[in-house]
């Protein structure tokens, strides 16, 4: 196996990955369109996936593209097309005033968090570079110390498609 | 080396972003969007953290976390159709009793 420890252009590569991740962001947030939004979601999940793997986390970048950019997508598209919604721009009518609030709100939430995330303090083993964990690391766990987390989601899943059907199928 | 922060403060943008998403937006499926969002920048988080502390279990919350998501958006989107054929709108605006 390839030398992981150090990739070349590391910190170039994620100051342009987590900015376009930024900007996929907010264009998703203010785009009119529920369709364009749905499609920057997707290019946001795949900068992600981008991220993960800079953080050597090659089966969470996976199945991030699998099953987010993948699957969830589909289904946020397929329910978009099947409506056919659009966002009516109309007068303002809501009880609270949350649209004028909502930037105080962003902007106190990301101040305490900036915060809290520079008094994080840099854990010191981490010079020699970061942790490679595979699938089959990931696998071992999840079948020994995660095991009934892991049979839980199970039926989580079960329940889940059989919630879906039930609601689909009743009209 | 990146250091650990930029990674929380990229992580702390998008789930601020996705947050201001859910209070501004009205059309519900894309406040199910934002919560994907918020959903991801915690992934982040714990995905950072795992990396730098050397321990893989972040791995495995992030898996269930993308589990739980999958069978979320599934019911969510089932429910939100099932709203649209009732009611004919996802504005959240027009869906604010409980009752049916």
């Amino acid at each position: 196996m390839p030398d992981l420890s150090t990739l070349p252009y590391e910190q170039a590569l994620f100051y342009i990955v987590s900015t376009l991740a930024v900007v996929a962001a907010l264009a998703m947030v203010v785009s009119k369109n529920a369709v364009h939004a749905a499609l920057f979601m997707v290019a946001n999940f795949a900068l992600f996936a981008m991220l993960y793997l800079l953080l050597r986390a090659s089966f969470i970048a996976t199945i991030q593209v699998i099953v987010y950019a993948g699957a969830i997508m589909v289904l946020f598209l397929f329910v978009i097309m099947m409506l056919n919604v659009s966002e009516a721009e109309r007068p303002q009518d809501r009880l609270f005033a949350l649209d004028s609030l909502a930037p105080l709100i962003a902007v106190g939430l990301l101040g305490v968090l900036v915060y809290v995330a520079f008094g994080v303090k840099q854990p010191a083993a981490t010079t020699s570079g970061l942790v490679f964990a595979d699938i089959g690391d990931i696998g071992a766990l999840l079948f020994t110390r995660y095991l009934y987390p892991f049979e839980i989601t199970s039926i989580l899943l079960l329940v889940a498609m059989i919630g879906a059907v039930v609601l689909a199928k009743r009209r | 080396m990146i250091p650990l922060s930029h990674y929380l403060i990229v992580s702390a943008i998008i789930f601020t972003i996705g947050a201001v998403g859910v209070l501004m937006r009205r059309n519900a499926i894309l406040i199910f969007m934002c919560i994907e969002l918020m959903l991801n920048a915690v992934n982040l988080t714990f995905i950072a953290f795992a990396a730098y502390q050397k321990v893989v279990e972040g791995q495995v919350f992030v898996f269930f976390v993308i589990t739980v998501s999958a069978a979320e958006v599934a019911v969510g989107l089932a429910i939100l159709v099932y709203l649209f054929y009732q009611r004919l709108t996802t504005d959240v605006d027009d869906i604010s009793t409980l009752k049916g």
